[in-house]
């Protein structure tokens, strides 16, 4: 259970993390810095299992895993949008940060609400407004990518495959 | 450049270029379903005979590319996958261009992180400061990238190779990561939007006005996990710098991939940019004639305007009559968007005679070492200084607010780069329009958003400083310009 940090569309990893930033390789030392060029209060006030709710195309702009890794890192407990900018929707898969595709629950959820999201179902539950609204399923490609813990493990798992199979699923 | 090296001989152009046209095929072979450019070479990579929207794929890689910022973080992933050495020495390319010169004591330090890791490695193409260039400005002209290729880099506008005919996509640094220690990536293969171009562009038009005009229509997500095709007879007046612009921005689109149909052009670049250390086979795929579009767009290039982004998004776009009066303190002119011999060419003729406005900083960075020489020879950096301007070495610089040209809060600039984002050029309450090197340049010297004829026709000023050394000088003993 965590409470929703709200923001509009076209949310862009300029705004996430800040490029003057990018020269700072610690991660909690980058992360007091996330979203603070649209919400300078974000890093001070986000608890660990708060959730981002967000119009379209979240994540829009730059490549930088800085991004994602810093809303992990900050305690971000997954992110809510209608629509994913789609490098930004494979760095989160590649580094853990669940993210949930819902144009309703993108609408209906207010800042501050109480939100719980079971990753398994997609179900997202709105305690404060006693509500609950689907997610779109994870490709099962995403899902094997998730429960194996994320690119990196899947690569040292399956022996030089990217796509999470292994060697005895390719047969 | 193209022009200029056109005179290449015939003989050993063919390992790059024309070599393999696709081949039709066989009469008695069951008909696979059509696909698109993108998805063509997708399937050739992924040794499938076709692949359709929507499906995973693992394909292998042509070219795995970082810089300075998302370099360093790949390699400590490359790390911890437990992989001791790169697939491929020669398929990794290292170009620290985004804070470098390195700008502070901690860029320094990143900068050194990718240098180590090319020397322990034994990267080939690792470009150091002196022989770096903005990478996608680069890449294509030292030929490490052709037609039918599948690059990732760990830079959104990867996608600017798509101009030869390659599928290029930016990734992070994980799957950056993962393309080093095994030479493959997953990709989700896109659906497609096609952009059918006709007729030739006008005067002061190019490339970039094009792609602005289109992300004005479509939107900042209009394209988002597509690829955006572009074909048609337009294409044949189309220089292969202005193709470059446009498939730059395909990524502020949202779209996975641009691509353009590869002709006489793209075959003519690639024989003139050959790359001697990397074994280069270029392959061009044409769409299906009934390829699966999910929408078409008819552009004719005669009817593009002179375009501005306004802030804070590329999509909010004006024609240049449209603008108003907008003054500006910064006019930048580089970057991957436009950092070519082309983008030199344009701001020079409106340069040359006139002088940046009063109050008014006019940045100009070339994309690479060769433009920068090219630029120096060609007269352009004595035009460029005498008006006024700064002329830098390549690097990123100011278009992601690294260094040479932050903005301070209340302060607008024109810029040819490709994002207008808050606080992109520094101060979050500083404003960036996107425009052409033609309408940056004018702007500069109009002090205001300009129309580059307008500033053309306008009389010329007297040039703000330099004195002709080869002349006794008389003057101040003190060396003071006038």
């Amino acid at each position: 259970m965590g409470k929703a940090y709200k923001y509009g569309e076209n949310v862009n990893t300029d705004v996430i993390i800040p490029a003057r930033y990018l020269n700072i390789a610690d991660p909690e030392e980058l992360a007091a810095h996330a979203m603070e060029d649209i919400d300078k209060g974000f890093a001070k006030t986000v608890r660990q299992g708060d959730i981002i709710v967000a119009g379209k195309n979240f994540g829009s702009g730059s490549s930088r895993e800085h991004a994602p890794l810093v809303l992990k890192t900050i305690g971000v407990k997954a992110v809510v949008a209608p629509t994913f900018a789609r490098i930004f929707y494979r760095n989160a898969f590649n580094i853990g940060l669940p993210i949930l595709e819902s144009q309703e629950a993108s609408e209906k959820i207010d800042a501050g609400d109480e939100i719980s999201v079971d990753f398994k179902s997609g179900r997202i539950r709105n305690k404060t407004k006693k509500e609950s609204y689907q997610a779109e399923p994870f490709p099962e490609f995403m899902t094997a990518l998730i429960e194996n813990g994320g690119l990196v493990n899947y690569v040292k798992r399956s022996g030089g495959r990217t796509d999470g199979k292994t060697k005895e699923q390719e047969l | 450049m193209e022009t200029e090296k056109q005179n290449d001989t015939e003989k050993g152009a063919e390992s790059v270029a024309g070599a393999s046209e696709e081949q039709p095929d066989r009469a008695d072979k069951p008909k696979r379903p059509p696909m698109t450019m993108t998805q063509k070479i997708l399937a050739a990579r992924a040794s499938l005979d076709h692949v359709k929207p929507g499906q995973f794929i693992e394909a292998n890689l042509d070219v795995v590319l970082a810089n300075d910022i998302t370099g360093p973080v790949a390699i400590r992933e490359f790390e911890k996958m437990g992989k001791k050495r790169v697939f491929d020495r020669t398929k990794i390319v290292l170009v620290p261009d985004h804070f470098t010169p390195n700008k502070d004591i901690k860029a320094a330090e990143q900068a050194k992180e990718l240098r180590d890791f090319a020397k322990e490695q034994k990267i080939v193409h690792y470009f150091e400061v002196g022989a770096m260039g903005i990478e996608h400005a680069l890449l294509p002209e030292k030929g490490l990238t052709v037609a039918g290729d599948v690059i990732i880099g760990a830079d959104s506008h990867t996608c600017t190779y798509g101009a030869l005919g390659a599928f290029a996509t930016g990734v992070g640094s994980t799957d950056m990561a993962a393309g080093m220690a095994t030479g493959k990536a997953w990709f989700k293969v896109p659906a497609a939007i096609r952009f059918e171009l006709t007729g030739q562009l006008g005067k002061w038009v190019s490339g970039k006005d094009v792609i602005l005009h289109i992300i004005g229509m479509i939107g900042v997500d209009g394209a988002l996990y597509k690829s955006m095709e572009f074909m048609g007879p337009g294409l044949e007046n189309l220089p292969m710098d202005d193709r470059f612009t446009m498939a730059n921005m395909a990524i502020e689109a949202g779209a996975k991939n641009g691509i353009f149909a590869v002709d006489e052009r793209t075959r003519a670049y690639m024989r003139s940019h050959r790359s001697k250390t990397m074994e280069k086979q270029a392959h061009t795929y044409a769409a299906d004639a009934d390829a699966e579009y999910e929408e078409t767009f008819v552009v004719d290039l005669a009817e593009i305007k002179p375009t501005v982004s306004f802030p804070h998004l590329p999509d909010n776009t004006k024609t240049i009559d449209q603008v108003g009066d907008v003054a500006i303190d910064q006019a930048v002119i580089g970057s991957c968007t436009n950092g070519r011999l082309d983008d030199m060419v344009i701001a020079a003729k409106i340069l040359k005679g006139r002088r940046v406005a009063d109050g008014v900083r006019c940045i100009i960075i070339p994309g690479t070492q060769q433009v920068y020489l090219d630029c120096v020879k060609l007269g352009y950096a004595e035009t460029f200084i005498k008006a006024g301007a700064v002329f830098s070495t390549p690097t990123c610089g100011p278009c992601l607010g690294g260094h040479m040209g932050i903005l301070a809060a209340g302060e607008r600039a024109v810029s040819t780069t490709n994002r207008n984002f808050v606080g992109r050029m520094g101060h979050v309450d500083s404003e960036v329009c996107l425009a052409s090197p033609a309408v940056a340049a004018a702007s500069a010297v109009a002090g205001k958003l300009a129309d580059p004829e307008a500033v053309f026709k306008s009389k010329k000023r007297p040039i703000r400083i330099g004195k002709d050394i080869s002349k006794k000088n008389k003057g101040d003993r003190n060396g003071k310009s006038v």
